[in-house]
């Protein structure tokens, strides 16, 4: 029987259900024996059930979840963790593994729905590097702070026009300002999470050399902004790969 | 709309451009190693040192963040 009827059997017959209370019990060889073994019926049953009451908590504080939207996620996560069994590496629970994709396929379609709506265009229209505040208003910073803070803006100001492309600006004001998720600018732009990811991260070094080019030591600029030197690897100490 | 970032968004955006390394790790290596991240630290090991890449890239990555969070509430919940 194909794996779709099989987790569809699972779904409409709910005496499968009734063995979810020993699942605790599976090793995780136990877990893979029996999902790639021929009774697949009951262990895929099982880890359903696990995985939708897992979905009922990763989800709780998302508006607009239905039962129904835990099932489809469970469903979804249920035919992936299938076909990427073989890269299971057994460092970590099964289960928790399995919650993992199930949360990855969830949040992922629950990202799109709520910006389905929203244009890139329509977020980016006319921003260059006019997102920056023209001052960063501290009343507690002292003099010196506030000289800090101030190069710090211009540098930046000067870098996303300068230094960065067109695409990184677009991304960046998409990600920061409106706070839109980067899989959903990916979306948009045509690419992927992973390279959406690569495209700001290269952006934030090209920020960072400038903001190192003016010869302020990091700790100065946080402290500066009032944070602490928390950073746990400041750009003199970053390894290369 | 909105047309600049906040006073705790450019905080955010100052810390998150000095805290760039050259060696991170993408969103799917990330994915990839999330579970024994998680588990690590939930056990009461240092994950963030144990595992500093994935440490790194959940400060500068929300939409892993997030995951990270929904991951740690379901293991934390009494399922």
């Amino acid at each position: 029987m194909p794996v779709a009827a099989i987790i569809d059997a699972t779904n409409r017959n709910p005496m499968h259900l009734e063995g979810t209370d020993l699942v605790a019990k599976r090793t995780n060889q136990e877990w893979l024996e029996a999902l790639r073994g021929p009774e697949r019926v009951q262990p895929l049953a099982d880890l359903r059930a696990i995985l939708v009451r897992g979905l009922r908590v990763a989800l709780a504080g998302q508006p607009k979840v239905t039962e129904d939207d835990l099932e489809d996620f469970a469903q979804e996560a249920l035919l992936r963790i299938l076909a990427a069994l073989d890269s299971f590496r057994g460092e970590s629970r099964f289960t928790t593994w399995a919650h993992k994709i199930a949360i990855r396929v969830a949040l992922t379609e629950l990202r799109r729905r709520r910006w389905r709506d929203v244009s890139l265009d329509t977020l980016t229209a006319g921003k260059d590097a006019d997102f920056l505040p023209e001052t960063f208003a501290d009343p507690s910073a002292g003099p010196e702070q506030q000289a800090v803070q101030q190069m710090v803006l211009d540098t930046l100001r000067r870098a996303i026009r300068q230094d960065l492309t067109d695409k990184q600006r677009r991304a960046l004001v998409a990600v920061r300002v409106h706070g839109m998720p980067i899989e959903e600018v990916a979306r948009r732009m045509g690419t992927n999470r992973n390279a959406l990811y690569k495209l700001l991260h290269d952006a934030r070094q090209r920020l960072q050399k400038a903001l190192i080019a003016k010869g302020l030591p990091p700790e100065q600029v946080l402290a500066a902004f009032g944070m602490q030197a928390e950073v746990r690897d400041a750009p003199t100490k970053a390894s290369k790969i | 709309m909105k047309a600049e970032l906040e006073a705790s968004e450019l905080k955010r955006l100052v810390r998150d451009v000095l805290g760039t390394r050259s060696n991170e790790i993408d969103c799917d290596e990330c994915l990839r190693q999330l579970d024994e991240f998680v588990e690590m630290t939930l056990s009461g090991q240092s994950a963030a040192d144990a595992m500093p890449l994935v440490q790194q890239h959940l400060e500068q990555c929300d939409c892993c963040r997030e995951e990270f969070e929904a991951l740690l509430a379901v293991l934390t919940s009494v399922l």
